[in-house]
């Protein structure tokens, strides 16, 4: 299938909106190409690709709204979705909270697509399998991995003049490596636009490393550490603070922003004033889509200012009941940090744990934001600035507002999953039991 | 969840956020979920053409899956419709061996040529991978079964049944939530079929119809005062049946210690939700847990949970071979201690069943996505551990030569591959009922309903929350417990085993979304079990103050 360009996207949604008869009709056109490999036991498994095309039809009469999907672009096929969804909305219940399409925007112009991912091939695949399988073998290593590319475009068009268009390519990448002993486990995880800036044996040789330093763990005390957080351990923690900005929620008084006696904690400070986070579409190292599915713009936007939360999310119905104006949800994460690499906040760190990677987090306590979950892939013991020893995996119970607040230092950023997250190194970090997975 | 889904959901409230993308196909109409699809003939031609492509293509083995994949979901907040969603997949996926490596294509052209494209795609994709295979594939044998077919016996198809009676029933549970003291609710229900045509050159052709649902609601309540906020979860299950799970029958209630009501194979989703809004207000001034040892009494809607990760999860063999090393983990459960034929995995009264065919199930089906009738088997008997859960390719591996039939894809355009099958406990031989486990307890915690779980990727060390927690003293429950979880080792935690209520307790909890597998893949599965006490149980206190 072809990712089509701004022109012919706007062709069809132009076609498919003159067969509309609703009050309004909001119209958007999605397509993709991706192709996968995964392999295990140093030889491949599954590999796949998929296509996908579809044109949502969303009409309204007043409060009803109907939706209608197709994936097929002829004329008759075009006038038949916005037909169905004309039908399916004078069926539906009113929804109060039904807000009218937007006017025209503007938006900005982010770089998210990359002509080399766009073109990656089945070939490409099997040579990123073959970079972890090849080295791990003399290793006397065994490389589990999954590789998967796409590129993809993204409309949206409706009867008020409002017209978005954005392409974009991604790559992910993920290897487990394992001892042949079992004793030992490494992971590594990359993932960009653009594929120049990937390097599977870079990446495959990171956690080759970790499996054999990982080897023959030894088991410690469970209580509180000073932690050392790479940002593949953190963003699980961080996503789970990011995804409660949601201002109706905390408005409603059912969640950890909601504030004593009634309304936000906008304006409170809630984390180490070091603190800042922010999204930006247009970040060269994460760009990411300018408008959302609404198509709402997507500027830059603060969300913690020096440990101060300064904005909330808003949805147009949410922003129109309390007087303000709507705040879209982030398309990307921005965490600022600081200059220290890993291996200097290893050397300034008396005693401590580094932590590759946290797995299996689930919610323990929405009120607190309180988390479960344990380490994985590369825990290691640190005293006197030095990696002294690999030690086993253990469990924690903590709130990522607990661990911002003992903030000690913040690393260099990365990027992970379209995030920029810095090495973090925080106190008293509640480890509550020993787990002898390896 | 990847950044990317939360975008997509992040506008469709809470219930959408936790939806997999595969449950937001295409829409169509409530009426044409009733269209009947493409005759059984057709879809036998159009298999055969995969499968006369492969082996011309040089396959040595191919299989067809035509799939039709019927959705429908109502979601509701207090007295507002938020969505009705009908959605229909329909398409070929297509498996084949060339050079002893799999290959796989899909398409939704199910047209000759169509389908014709697709193979010769997954032919040259297996081609491909063929240079850097170093295991040929072996398949295990399967009996031909030549042209058959299985329907899930339900007794009303929720196609059936008008949108608008639906919806009825989620606003007047809401109603009776909030008349009952609840701040807010979310309800929904998810109803599936699934309409499957296999074919395979085996000599399989074979029809399923099979149907899934689940009502759910989450309640709130919120003290003011203090800030604080409390949810109370259904106790219904996701079930493998038709709508006639809502009909709410009394003959299928349980009446639980606490004065909690419990349900089996019949629903009353607006007396739970009254009880949940009362629950909810209880929670917020329950006493906190002190933290310690104590013998838990675990109601079956919380246990299925424990089961699906401490023994349905470990005793995958893809799992136990490395297959899922970089996703969902290995298992510490090791080919060598199922060759050992004496490791403990549990207590002696600890008899744990694979199971495909149990009926109102959510992993009953007559054969599975690669042609295999179903069946029963035991995990752990005894205490003992006994065999794994493995499919046609895998089961050589520990020296067996017939696939356990759970083998599964959640579409026609996704891999099939090893997935749970119920696993289960088997209910006590002897007669004892949950009020006569209370009296036995001196100090412990009742648990009902699922909450938080989390397990490490190995399978030992877990822990988990749950729903309703009821302190138990000197055979008496005294009173609410919160800021419960507890945390054990899978060994330690089934050799403290102690007693498991009758069968006349027993029942299904399930897991609607049961995630496995890069690019990751759901599936349904239920866990049955009778109320079971474990001794001696670390529990936590999770109450934090920040």
């Amino acid at each position: 299938m072809a990712i089509y360009t701004k022109e012919q996207a706007r062709k069809i949604l132009e076609k498919a909106l003159s067969f509309s008869t609703a009050d309004a009709c909001e119209i958007t056109l999605d397509g993709s190409n991706s192709g996968n490999i995964r392999y295990a036991r140093n030889t491949v498994s599954t590999s796949g690709q998929r296509s996908n095309q579809t044109l949502v039809v969303q009409s309204n009469f007043g409060l009803r709204s109907g939706i209608s999907t197709i994936d097929e672009f002829d004329d008759a096929s075009l006038e038949k979705v916005v037909k169905r969804s004309e039908e399916l909305a004078k069926l539906s219940p009113e929804n109060p909270e039904f807000m009218a399409p937007l006017g025209p925007q503007k938006y900005d112009v982010s770089n998210t697509f990359n002509e080399e991912t766009a073109n990656i091939t089945p070939e490409f695949r099997t040579k990123v399998a073959e970079s972890s399988i090849k080295p791990a073998g003399p290793k006397d290593v065994t490389a589990a991995g999954f590789f998967n590319d796409s590129a993809s475009f993204n409309a949206l068009m409706n009867s008020n003049g409002l017209f978005a268009y954005n392409k974009s390519t991604n790559l992910e990448f993920t290897v487990t490596m394992r001892t042949n002993d079992g004793t030992g486990s490494g992971w590594v995880t990359r993932d960009f636009n653009d594929a120049s800036k990937f390097d599977a044996t870079e990446a495959s040789n990171v956690a080759i490393s970790k499996a054999i330093l990982s080897k023959e763990a030894k088991a410690i005390e469970p209580g509180k550490y000073t932690v050392i957080l790479e940002p593949a351990a953190s963003i699980g923690l961080l996503t789970r603070l990011f995804y409660s900005v949601d201002a109706r929620r905390a408005d409603e008084g059912r969640s950890f922003m909601s504030k004593e006696g009634g309304g936000t904690k906008i304006g409170e400070k809630i984390i180490d004033e070091r603190i800042n986070v922010y999204s930006d579409p247009l970040h060269p190292e994460v760009p990411s889509a300018t408008f959302n599915g609404q198509g709402e713009p997507l500027k830059k936007m603060k969300w913690i200012e020096n440990g101060v939360v300064k904005n909330l999310a808003y949805d147009r119905f949410w922003a129109k009941e309390k007087g303000v104006e709507p705040i879209p949800y982030p398309s990307n994460v921005i965490m600022e940090g600081g200059d220290a690499s890993l291996e200097e906040l290893i050397k300034s760190t008396k005693k401590g744990i580094l932590v590759t990677r946290l797995w299996y987090i689930r919610g323990v306590d929405p009120q607190t934001l309180l988390f479960t979950g344990l380490t994985r892939d590369g825990t290691f013991y640190i005293e006197n600035g030095k990696i002294k020893h690999p030690v086993k995996n253990f469990r924690f119970n903590e709130s990522p507002i607990i661990m911002l607040n003992n903030l000690e230092t913040l690393g260099k950023q990365v990027r992970i999953d379209g995030f920029l997250i810095p090495y973090m190194k925080i106190r008293e970090f509640t480890f509550t039991s020993l787990s002898d997975a390896v | 969840m990847k950044r990317r889904q939360f975008i997509q959901y992040a506008g469709l409230g809470t219930g959408a956020i936790m939806m997999p993308s595969i449950l937001l196909g295409n829409n169509i109409s409530a009426e044409a979920l009733l269209n009947p699809g493409m005759d059984v003939l057709i879809k036998k031609n159009m298999a055969d053409v995969a499968l006369n492509t492969a082996k011309s293509a040089g396959a040595t083995y191919a299989d067809a899956r035509i799939g039709r994949y019927l959705n429908q979901y109502v979601f509701t907040r207090e007295d507002k419709v938020q969505n009705v969603v009908n959605t229909e997949s329909f398409g070929i996926g297509i498996r084949v061996i060339v050079s002893g490596t799999w290959g796989f294509a899909s398409t939704n052209t199910v047209t000759e040529d169509g389908i014709k494209i697709a193979t010769l795609q997954a032919v040259a994709i297996a081609k491909a991978n063929s240079r850097i295979q170093k295991d040929p594939v072996k398949l295990a044998p399967v009996a031909a079964y030549g042209e058959t077919s299985w329907k899930t016996p339900i007794v009303k198809d929720f196609k059936d049944v008008p949108v608008s009676e639906k919806v009825d029933l989620l606003l007047t549970a809401n109603a009776a939530a909030m008349n009952n003291g609840a701040d807010y609710i979310n309800s929904g229900l998810f109803m599936v079929n699934e309409q499957k045509y296999f074919a395979s050159t085996e000599g399989s052709y074979i029809d399923q119809d099979i149907h899934r649902i689940w009502p759910t609601f989450d309640v709130t309540a919120i003290d003011k005062k203090t800030n604080k906020f409390k949810s109370r979860q259904a106790l219904s299950a996701p079930m493998g049946m038709g709508y006639e799970y809502l009909d709410g029958l009394d003959s299928e209630k349980i009446a639980g210690p606490g004065g909690i009501q419990l349900y089996r194979n019949s629903y009353d989703m607006v007396e739970d939700a009254t009880a949940a809004a009362k629950q909810a207000k209880e929670k917020l001034t329950a006493k906190s847990v002190d933290a310690g040892k104590y013998d838990l009494v675990l109601e079956p809607n919380h246990l299925g949970l424990t089961i699906h990760e401490s023994v349905g999860h470990p005793l995958e063999l893809d799992r136990v071979l490395g297959y899922e090393a970089n996703y969902a983990g290995t298992s510490f459960a090791t080919l060598e201690k199922l060759n050992s034929k004496n490791f403990k995995y549990g207590s002696d009264i600890v008899n744990l069943v694979a199971d495909k065919t149990h009926p109102n199930s959510l992993g009953n089906v007559g054969y599975d996505d690669e042609g295999v009738k179903t069946k029963k088997w035991d995990l752990v008997r005894k205490g003992i551990l006994t065999n794994f859960q493995a499919i046609r390719d895998q089961v050589h591996m520990i020296g067996q030569n017939e696939s356990h039939g759970c083998c599964y894809a959640q579409s026609w355009n996704d891999v099939q591959f090893q997935r749970m099958p119920n696993v289960s406990l088997e209910a006590g031989t002897e007669k004892y009922s949950v009020d006569e486990m209370i009296k036995d307890v001196k100090k412990g915690i009742y648990i009902a309903g699922r909450g938080s779980f989390s397990i490490d990727q190995q399978r030992y060390n877990f822990q988990f929350g749950g729903t309703l927690f009821y302190e138990i003293k000197d055979g008496k429950i005294v009173g609410m417990l919160e800021d419960v979880a507890y945390q054990s080792n899978t060994q330690e935690f089934w050799n403290s085993c102690a007693k498991i209520c009758d069968k006349d307790d027993y029942r299904f909890m399930g897991s609607f979304f049961d995630g496995k597998g890069q690019p990751s893949q759901i599936s349904a599965v239920s866990h049955g079990s009778s109320t079971t006490r474990f001794n001696g149980v670390k529990v936590i206190n999770t109450g934090r103050s920040i």
